[in-house]
């Protein structure tokens, strides 16, 4: 146990120094480029994929869902946060409109699972999927509250020690620490006696009933902490990008985060930060590797093919490889 | 009252038309219990094969461009299905969610690809000078004959499946595949081709669907999934795997869609989730879906 906590905490101190790194190998503007556009963003699209993989990994829930939960949070944030384009509440500073985001996507997920709470598996992904793009269509079709088709920009982020927010170097180590606090608290979670009734329902949800818990009050908080870790994501990437739009939300955008999650592999929560990693590699250099405008060929091939070839994804290769490895030596 | 009618006309003519794209998916869940995410694409795949087939034709001022369109169309779409089914998904019979990652995977590169090869102009049939035009309807006036036929064409198709699937050989060898797999095989009867077959069917339908509502509607990149989630959204509240539960569905949402974009258009979207959330509260299994 300890050793692996050391090892743990080894890979996030390295994590941590990558920009230093970067900056030591490679020229300064590309260097800053990985920094903000590649791990930054990945680190952003890995906190809404973690909440997707704490769904499945725990309780079996491939919910649909959670990229358009994350945009409830960025929307809640774009529409009340002083200073946004077009002014639609406005009023609060980030540090109010920030909690009022995540409450947001927090009561977001909650309603999701409050709606699905009587389906499992294919079900829950259809409805998971139907509630996601019936939201995507409002908020692209409603002007008073959500400026339509054009979304909410200039979203600039608050200063943080005086420096900006934009700043890669402050957003990167802004969401490393979002995402590491995240994952260690999804760790911490699920050893809880609530974690420990989550997976029970997983395996089982009728004798987790017999045994006297509400499996579908269980259920339904499990989809608020995801909306939680969601809006987290939501949050900083809608200041990443300085505002929102529906494209956000999209179908595309919702399935680019199955996509992480799948590649990176549903049975552990680092999973999601490997796939996005992947996935932000992937997007950034399709145009080297196939063609600049056929990224999305390149990467539903790739999903397709851990789809067929290693449904758990790339975490679930590594297990797998390790076991034949260690099989080898015994 | 005028107006109360065609709103109601409308909403049958666009539910007719959700009917015959949303009974292939049902047609295609109810009997191999795949969801297939790339329902959409086969909708994409049908509009798109039958307009080149249709293009040069019309411009001859062939009478039947229209039909070789729909002809073409549904048979791409209907082989699009079929090697889904032989190549993708038939070896995983039984694993619902990996099958349903599979087809989501494909309708990523079905719609990247059809970008490629098609470009991101929309296009439209022309309906054949038979069903162009309109046709006086009483309390409505004039009204689309197009539209009309549409809902014909639903009518068939649910008729048609009633009978193919109840009254038919082939009908009996998939109700007796979804009930017991293994004793049909042991009856001597190929069960992985009666699942392309069904496939075959459930794509063809969707291919229907595609030529017939881009004759009604521009056909454009997005289409796909705008017509996976009405599929989703119709069978939900319907009932899983039911044609008359499609049926209902398709109805439901056609109608709330019209009422919802005259009474409060920017809130018409909210009124079809609703009804999707109040079914699935009381009835999760959906309205006409077997428990």
């Amino acid at each position: 146990m300890r050793e692996r906590v050391l090892l743990a905490l080894g890979a996030f101190a390295l994590v941590a120094l990558l920009p230093f790194l970067l900056a030591a190998i490679l020229p300064a503007n590309q260097a800053q480029f990985w920094t903000a556009n590649i791990l930054g963003r990945a680190l952003v699209f890995g906190i809404v994929a973690l909440s997707l993989t704490f769904l499945a990994t725990y309780g079996g829930f491939i919910s649909l869902a959670q990229m358009m939960i994350a945009g409830v949070a960025g929307y809640a944030l774009a529409v009340f946060v002083e200073g946004a384009v077009p002014r639609v509440v406005g009023g609060l500073g980030y540090l109010a409109a920030i909690p009022l985001g995540l409450l947001a996507s927090t009561l977001m997920g909650l309603l999701v699972g409050a709606i699905a709470v009587r389906t499992r598996d294919i079900y829950l992904l259809m409805i998971t999927l139907a509630l996601a793009m019936g939201v995507f269509r409002f908020v692209e079709t409603n002007i008073a509250w959500f400026n339509g088709y054009e979304g909410i920009r200039n979203v600039v982020g608050p200063n943080v020690f005086g420096r900006d927010f934009r700043d890669p170097w402050v957003f990167f180590y802004v969401a490393l620490g979002t995402a590491a606090l995240l994952l260690v608290g999804v760790l911490y979670l699920v050893r809880s006696p609530f974690g420990l009734v989550l997976q029970g329902i997983r395996d089982n949800p009728r004798r987790v009933a017999a045994l006297g818990y509400n499996v579908a009050l269980h259920r339904i908080a499990a989809f608020g902490v995801a909306g939680f870790i969601a809006g987290c994501g939501g949050v900083l990437g809608t200041i990443y990008n300085i505002g929102i739009s529906p494209g956000t939300i999209g179908l595309g955008a919702t399935v680019n985060v199955l996509i992480m999650s799948v590649i990176g592999g549903l049975g552990h929560p680092l999973g999601a930060f490997l796939g996005s990693l992947v996935f932000t590699v992937f997007d950034t250099f399709a145009a080297n590797l196939y063609d600049r405008d056929r990224f999305n060929t390149l990467i539903g091939t790739v999903f397709l093919v851990i789809v067929l070839l290693s449904p758990d994804g790339l975490t679930g290769l590594a297990s797998r490889l390790r076991r034949l490895a260690t099989g080898r030596r015994e | 009252m005028d107006l109360a009618a065609t709103i109601v006309l409308n909403g049958l003519t666009l539910a007719a038309l959700y009917f015959i794209v949303a009974s292939g998916f049902s047609l295609v869940f109810g009997l191999m219990r795949v969801v297939n995410m790339a329902h959409g694409s086969l909708y994409l795949i049908a509009g798109y094969v039958g307009y080149a087939v249709f293009e040069p034709l019309y411009d001859q001022d062939a009478w039947y461009a229209w039909h070789a369109g729909l002809a073409a169309g549904i048979l791409a779409a209907a082989l699009a299905g079929a090697l889904m089914q032989k190549i993708l998904l038939g070896w995983m019979q039984g694993q619902e969610l990996r099958q349903a990652l599979v087809t989501i995977g494909v309708s990523i590169i079905v719609a990247d690809q059809i970008l490629a090869f098609y470009g991101g102009n929309p296009r439209q049939f022309f309906a054949p000078d038979s069903i162009f035009g309109s046709t006086q309807v009483p309390l409505v006036g004039g009204y689309p004959t197009f539209r009309l036929v549409q809902i014909g064409v639903a009518l068939a198709v649910g008729v048609g499946l009633w009978l193919l699937l109840n009254r038919t050989r082939l009908g009996m060898m998939i109700r007796a595949g979804v009930d017991d797999r293994e004793m049909l095989g042991a009856c001597g009867i190929n069960v992985p081709l009666v699942g392309i077959a069904v496939f075959a069917l459930g794509a063809a339908l969707c291919g229907l669907g595609g030529v017939i509502g881009s004759t009604a509607q521009p056909l454009a990149m997005g289409q796909d999934g705008r017509f996976l989630l009405i599929s989703l959204v119709v069978v939900i509240v319907g009932g899983m795997g039911s044609i008359a539960g499609t049926a209902v569905g398709a109805v439901l949402i056609g109608l709330a869609e019209q009422l919802g974009q005259a009474l409060f258009p920017t809130y018409s979207v909210v009124l079809t989730f609703v009804i999707m959330a109040a079914v699935l509260a009381m009835r999760p299994q959906g309205i006409l879906g077997r428990a």
